[in-house]
């Protein structure tokens, strides 16, 4: 079943939550809704599900408005950050539960529930802890069981809120696998929110990236992170190194020093963030007319690449860079800490410096 | 008041006691046991044995004269009934006060907040007073409640009214704390998976609230039971009508009648004792459940 939100717009106070949202999410896909914290994802899928309103805009399931339908009626699936599941009640129950719940003449009958219930429990590979309280789990159990008790219900469409996000680093990363297996399998439309980009960019189909209540971009895992299109993006997906400079001919001023970049459109002055990745940047000897100076601080070499630290010199004093260099390229070049070298990025990304914010905001969300 | 389980915690004081940086000199340990426990045997033990020696004084026989009593049973009897009448009512306002203050935003929360705490600080005989002002017969109803052959005043539904007032905080100030730190999450899920508000709160809140609610219904039972300011002012002291046990005890003890003055009063501190060993079986009871 698709969703569609309609200008959608949250305020809570004096701070905007949402601003203006306007989103597609087609039948059967699993979006992943990624931004900081503070910027706005959760509040927006609780709106979709129906636990917040909006203060105008509308959410369209299936087609229908629905915006003025209650939460029990959407029939949304919904799996929460802290699992949520009944304590007093052992996992059976739980995910019996929202099947007792119907109206006499829909609720199925026990044996048909039993049989239900124990399909779901298999489905999440954990029929062996029917008899269990939550107390008795751990958390990467209780969260497939919060999934099961979700699912029992038959629901049109799948939202879950950091489904991950209180789990262990290994669990984390098994639960993620799992999660697209068996989306995989069921087809139903998801939207879930991280704050993780690895983890939406390895289950999502689609990522829709946000911050401070604006959709910042939308798109398939390769194409946000090959194509970041604004600087938020740039900086929020992968490391990535930025410049400070002025745009001008084919040169980028960046102090007393200058780049070579091939953005033919920013001809004249200006100021902009120009943006490579770790791998794009070329560590040259110092006597190079080209590049920016700076002084290695460390180098890491475990693992197939290597990795070297910088810190700005003269105007960039302060600034930290990240070169990646292959084994090859490592070997070609001897690299000592403490070396003054320079830089240069085989391209740039450019954007104009306005106000701009870098750095994600630190606002609970 | 904060009626919340005092837990003790054995294995952290042991490791507290046993480590001699964070430890304390003994005379400082023993010094403020001393003065608690001597405080303790002065003050709560010493009059609760009084009450018990008095009471048998006479022998078996007269304590039983006391119980047996046409005036004593009725006195039972009444204070049974104020208790079963105002716990209940005061059940269903506690839940309903929590529920509305911790799971909703309104105006004038805090307000509400700050009313349900005022029994807590008003004497009990200025409740008595104003409910005399309000439902006597030269109060603002009087006329009303003459006319219609409504009795309030000196007749049970006053002695329930006090009753009321004055155990009005105790349920809602147990479940208050309990309810706001559950949060909403687990409600919410119930929502979500298509249940009603009534069975949300039947089968989701109710068993996450139940042993906090058992303890305070004891702890407003007991005062129910006890309370004795207000219900004096409203009762009018009528013998074998409208007095309760305090009111009894009372008027024994006014008479000289020392043997079954006490008697009665054991019966109240046995009630007491009784309610002290419900309330620890259910503060057990919370603590395995949240070290669960």
């Amino acid at each position: 079943m698709s969703i569609n939100v309609k200008n959608i717009h949250k305020q809570f106070g004096e701070f905007t939550a949402l601003d203006n949202i306007s989103l597609d999410f087609p039948s059967g896909e699993l979006v992943a809704l990624l931004g900081p914290s503070g910027c706005g994802k959760t509040t927006l899928l609780r709106i979709i599900a129906g636990l917040e309103q909006a203060d105008h805009g509308d959410i369209i399931l299936d087609g229908e408005n629905a915006s003025n339908t209650h939460v029990r009626d959407r029939q949304v699936g919904f799996v929460f950050q802290h699992y949520a599941l009944f304590k007093h009640m052992t996992i059976f129950d739980n995910v019996a539960f929202g099947l007792r719940m119907k109206p006499k003449a829909q609720r199925p009958s026990e044996s048909k529930i039993r049989e239900k219930v124990f399909s779901l429990l298999q489905l999440v590979q954990l029929d062996w802890l029917a008899d269990r309280f939550p107390a008795q789990l751990s958390g990467g159990q209780r969260q497939r069981i919060a999934l099961a008790r979700a699912l029992a219900v038959e629901p049109r469409v799948l939202l879950l809120d950091e489904p991950f996000g209180a789990l262990d680093a290994k669990v984390r990363k098994e639960l993620r696998r799992w999660l697209r297996k068996l989306h995989d399998e069921l087809h139903i439309t998801s939207i879930f929110v991280t704050h993780d980009q690895e983890e939406a960019l390895e289950v999502a189909d689609r990522v829709v990236l946000m911050d401070h209540g604006k959709v910042e971009q939308v798109g398939t895992p390769e194409a946000v992170y090959n194509h970041p299109q604004t600087p938020f993006v740039y900086s929020f997906l992968g490391s990535v190194n930025v410049f400070h400079g002025r745009a001008e001919q084919e040169y980028l001023k960046v102090g007393s020093e200058q780049l070579r970049h091939h953005n033919e459109s920013y001809g004249h002055a200006k100021e902009v963030f120009a943006f490579a990745r770790p791998h794009e940047l070329k560590i040259v000897d110092n006597s190079h007319h080209e590049g920016v100076s700076a002084r290695i601080s460390r180098i890491l070499s475990f693992g197939i690449e290597t990795k070297v630290e910088l810190d700005g010199l003269n105007e960039n004093s302060g600034q930290h860079y990240e070169v990646h260099l292959s084994q090859q390229q490592r070997e070609a070049q001897s690299l000592l800490v403490g070396q003054e070298i320079k830089l240069v990025p085989s391209t740039l990304a450019l954007f104009p410096r306005e106000a701009v914010a870098l750095q994600p905001s630190e606002k609970e969300g | 008041m904060s009626t919340l389980a005092i837990q003790t915690n054995a294995s952290q004081t042991t490791r507290f006691e046993k480590n001699t940086a964070t430890r304390e000199p003994n005379w400082v340990k023993y010094l403020l046991l001393g003065i608690s426990l001597s405080f303790f045997a002065l003050f709560l033990l010493l009059p609760l044995i009084a009450v018990f020696t008095e009471a048998l004084r006479k022998g078996l026989e007269t304590y039983w004269l006391a119980f047996t009593d046409a005036d004593a049973l009725s006195a039972i009897a009444l204070t049974l009934t104020a208790a079963l009448i105002s716990v209940p009512l005061n059940l269903i306002f506690g839940v309903a006060a929590a529920w509305a203050i911790t799971k909703f935003e309104f105006k004038g929360k805090q307000i509400l907040i700050t009313f349900i705490d005022l029994p807590f600080s008003i004497s009990p005989v200025i409740v008595g007073l104003s409910l005399v002002l309000v439902f006597g017969v030269h109060g603002w109803f009087g006329e009303w409640l003459v006319a219609n052959d409504i009795k309030v005043i000196f007749a049970l539904p006053g002695i329930v009214l006090a009753t009321i007032f004055v155990t009005f905080p105790f349920v809602a100030r147990e479940l208050i704390p309990l309810m706001q730190a559950q949060g909403k999450e687990e409600e919410e899920a119930s929502i979500v998976l298509g249940a009603k508000g009534w069975q949300t709160f039947w089968y989701v809140t109710l068993p996450n609230i139940k042993w906090g609610l058992l303890y305070g219904v004891i702890l407003c039972n007991a005062r129910a039971m006890g309370e004795f300011g207000a219900v004096s002012v409203v009762s009018g002291h009528i013998r074998g009508e409208t007095n309760t046990l305090p009111l009894h005890v009372e008027i024994l003890y006014n008479e000289y009648n020392f043997s079954a003055a006490f008697a009665v009063a054991s019966l109240l501190a046995l009630l007491a004792l009784l309610t002290l060993v419900i309330k620890s079986y259910v503060e057990h009871k919370i603590s395995k459940k949240s070290n669960a």
